[in-house]
């Protein structure tokens, strides 16, 4: 019997790596919320109406975690017992603290100085560190199997993703 | 032997009965109805030949009430009981609403949503609208020759939950059953797609009478899937013709208009807008009340710059949706434009200079919304064959979250979720032996609580005493697929459940629903009940159908036991449908419920392992 137990990857066929094929992700989760969407349950008894939300808000939490890199991430080590602690400075390096410092400041700069291209330009470092942190974890998850590392760059990418909309937020209120 | 199976005297034997349903777009300005008939798609007219009802409602001394192009001739001449634009104070408390000044109305600022003292009493905005969607009901009925089964009723995307709740308490008050809410511009793209054959990201640019949103979409076969949305609530036509209605004032040294004069005038300077679209130059003459005399001639040019900076007003939610869905104006395959005031050309530059290519115009801004509801109303009422259905992927326009300590906002669901969606967030007592817990619930962007707008508030109670910090108390956001949030919280660590769902404070609570709809009531007593009794009779009958179609399909997943219950609770369901006592038939229908509780839950993970074989197989072909 199905339920609402199975983990996310479970649900869509796929095996528990941090590695997915995004496309096929994509075709799992389409032709799921094509069987449980509630707009294919508006003519029908309540019971069902109620079975389809649940599982269409399910299946739509389990697609969200997955295609986010950062999310898989967080929900693979969450699978696995790990707890990231976010929360606690203290897991973190002396290096990767610096290295937020930097970041931090640079972030007041561009705010400071108001300009969008300097913003812009801060926003395409971030993607581009964001992707090398994401091969990294690939190889930590998949291939070393180190979740002690993984955390590590799980927490790495957290940050950047915060940093990231802080500089959308920055942008917005530069438009306004 | 197998038994042939006879039908009741009187029980249809139809399979496919086609159901009525409709698409109604509950504009600002002018609202419309549309259903699909024979397959196409079509606003439904009047007894005029008339497809756009104004939305305006006019109360009469002698408790009548005029709706549509009636009840607009006499806005000049008794503003006061004459409501147009009435979208804008849906959900809405007075400090909210622009332009009250200029507003010749009789406002009461009730707790929650704004009211207006008419000749027939206070009126809440939900109650006005419901006189307009009763209005396009009838027609519907009339036109269609029956009873409808249900409606989808549109909303601006950039609707917070306070303002899509009363819209849908407003369909309920006319008599509708909200088959869904759907938001306009995702309307529109559905009509547009379908007709177009559409694939890639569109944008859809949608500046109505009063609100304005922006939509991105990703079309591919069978799927709109909504990627952002933004918007401004309170941003649209009217607010161009408010811009040229102070110009008038400004030019013809006229300071202190009376509110007869005020609406005639606000009355020409939508017109003069209009003619502006075509014409360089319009002339405005007009001799008030007051004995003052307007003489003025507006070239476009001019128009254009008074009103320009709300052209870029709205370009700052493109950009802004446009980053939110993590893409360039390149990205973009095409522009739909949607809303009347879109027919303005500087719109329309303004609009192609950002994407960078001309902006589709091709489909009536007018009608493209109802059209695409109807359509929608269509498959949701069961219409179609399930393999061609197409799959709506919608989003929440705003963030949602709760006030923690010092007044700050602690967002659950983010902006741009796809619906329906559930997330919990854990939070803990801040006092030793502290019992109850109070929860602001609030929709905005910002980080302080009062940016945002106020939701609902309640309590959680009967915590058992522990230090402070030790309790855990679990709040769960859920949306549904209309967009509306339902809150509960349950305390984790001790076991005691204490539960508690959100009254929204900006909507209607349900007593007051139900007293209006008494009170709509009061002349014939009688047609409650009747009523009533009808509306259950419609509901077991739909149930039974459902029930019967499921049973020849999957009967298997059912032991015998388990059929003859099943059986029997549709036996004594339709031996209830066919008695006279409406009480009795919502009885049997939550045993009903309760008994094809399992059966229904097999056929959900039946069609999902269908689901995921259908996809493996997929994968071993290649």
């Amino acid at each position: 019997m199905l339920d609402m137990k199975q983990d996310f990857f479970e649900l869509f066929g796929l095996e528990p790596r941090f590695a997915v094929d995004l496309d096929r992700l994509e075709q799992a989760y389409l032709e799921m919320q094509g069987r449980v969407h509630p707009d294919r349950f508006a003519h029908l008894s309540d019971a069902e109406k109620r079975l389809s939300m649940q599982w269409a808000t399910r299946a739509n939490e389990a697609f969200r975690t997955l295609k986010s890199p950062l999310a898989r991430g967080q929900y693979l080590l969450e699978l696995k017992g790990v707890d990231p602690a976010f929360e606690t400075n203290t897991a973190m390096s002396a290096e990767f603290l610096m290295e937020q410092m930097e970041w931090r400041e640079a972030l007041q700069e561009a705010r400071e100085a108001a300009d969008e291209d300097v913003l812009d330009d801060l926003s395409r470092r971030i993607r581009r560190d964001t992707k090398a942190l994401v091969e990294q974890l690939e190889a930590e998850f998949d291939t070393a199997g180190d979740l002690e590392a993984a955390a590590d760059t799980v927490r790495r990418l957290k940050f950047l993703e915060k940093l990231q909309h802080e500089i959308n937020d920055a942008l917005t209120a530069l438009e306004s | 032997m197998a038994l042939l199976q006879i039908s009741e005297p009187g029980m249809s034997t139809a399979p496919h009965q086609h159901r009525l349903a409709v698409g109604i777009d509950l504009g600002t300005t002018n609202s419309l109805v549309a259903t699909v008939r024979n397959g196409v798609p079509q606003c439904l007219q009047d007894e005029n030949g008339k497809m756009l009802l104004p939305s305006v409602v006019r109360y009469l001394p002698d408790g009548q009430v005029a709706i549509g192009r009636v009840a607009q001739t006499a806005q000049a001449t008794d503003p006061r009981n004459t409501i147009v634009s009435v979208k804008r104070f849906m959900g809405r408390g007075l400090k909210d609403v622009a332009h009250v000044e200029t507003m010749p109305y009789d406002f009461v600022d009730a707790e929650g949503m704004v009211r207006l003292r008419t000749v027939q009493g206070v009126k809440s905005p939900v109650e006005v609208s419901a006189e307009i969607l009763r209005s396009l009901r009838q027609r519907a009925e009339y036109s269609l020759g029956g009873e409808l089964t249900g409606a989808v009723i549109t909303v601006p995307a950039y609707f917070d939950d306070a303002q899509r709740q009363a819209t849908k308490d407003a369909a309920r008050l006319a008599g509708l059953n909200v088959l869904r809410l759907l938001n306009e511009p995702t309307a529109a793209a559905i009509a547009y797609g379908l007709e177009n054959a559409s694939e890639g990201v569109y944008a859809v640019y949608d500046l109505g009478g009063g609100t304005f949103d922006i939509s991105i979409l990703r079309l591919s076969r069978g799927v709109f899937e909504v990627v952002a949305t933004s918007g401004d609530a309170a941003l649209g036509g009217d607010d161009f013709d408010h811009r040229l209605f102070c110009w008038i004032l400004d030019n013809a040294g006229i300071s202190l208009p009376s509110d007869r004069d005020s609406r005639r005038l606000l009355m020409k300077a939508r017109e003069v807008k209009e003619r502006l679209t075509l014409d360089e130059s319009v002339p405005i003459r007009m001799t008030l009340e007051s004995g003052d005399e307007v003489d003025l001639v507006i070239e476009r040019q001019v128009f254009v710059d008074i009103t320009v900076n709300l052209v870029s007003k709205t370009l700052k939610p493109v950009k802004k949706a446009l980053r939110d869905a993590n893409l360039s104006p390149e990205d973009v395959k095409g522009v739909v434009m949607v809303g009347g005031a879109t027919r303005m050309p500087h719109v329309q530059q303004a609009v192609g200079e950002l994407f960078g290519q001309t902006p589709l115009t091709n489909l009536d801004p007018d009608t493209v919304v109802a059209v695409g509801a109807a359509m929608q109303a269509n498959v949701l009422a069961g219409n179609r064959a399930g393999e061609d259905e197409w799959l709506l992927l919608d989003v929440i326009p705003l963030s949602l979250g709760i006030e923690t300590m010092g007044g700050l906002v602690e967002k659950i669901i983010p902006r741009n979720s796809t619906i329906p969606t559930a997330r919990a967030q854990d939070f803990t007592t801040f006092k030793d032996g502290q019992s109850a817990m109070a929860f602001h619930v609030v929709q905005g962007e910002r980080e302080l609580v009062s940016d945002c707008r106020s939701l609902a508030r309640f309590e959680l109670r009967g915590i058992p005493p522990m230090v402070a910090g030790a309790a855990r108390i679990r709040v769960t956001f859920q949306v549904d697929a209309d967009g509306l949030l339902s809150v509960s919280a349950r305390e984790q660590t001790t076991g005691v459940e204490a539960r508690v769902e959100v009254k929204p404070s900006y909507g209607l609570a349900d007593d007051e629903i139900a007293g209006m709809l008494k009170a709509g009531f009061e002349h014939a007593q009688n047609d409650l009940e009747v009523r009533a009794l009808k509306e259950q009779q419609v509901e077991a009958e739909r149930v039974i159908e459902a029930t019967e179609k499921a049973l020849q399909a999957d009967g298997e997943l059912l032991n015998e036991a388990e059929r003859a219950e099943l059986d029997g609770a549709v036996a004594a369901l339709r031996a209830a449908a066919e008695g006279q006592e409406a009480r009795a038939i919502k009885i049997q229908l939550e045993v009903f419920n309760r008994a094809s509780n399992e059966f229904a839950s097999r056929r959900m993970d039946k069609s999902i392992r269908e689901a995921l074989a259908g996809h493996k197989i997929d994968e071993i072909r290649i």
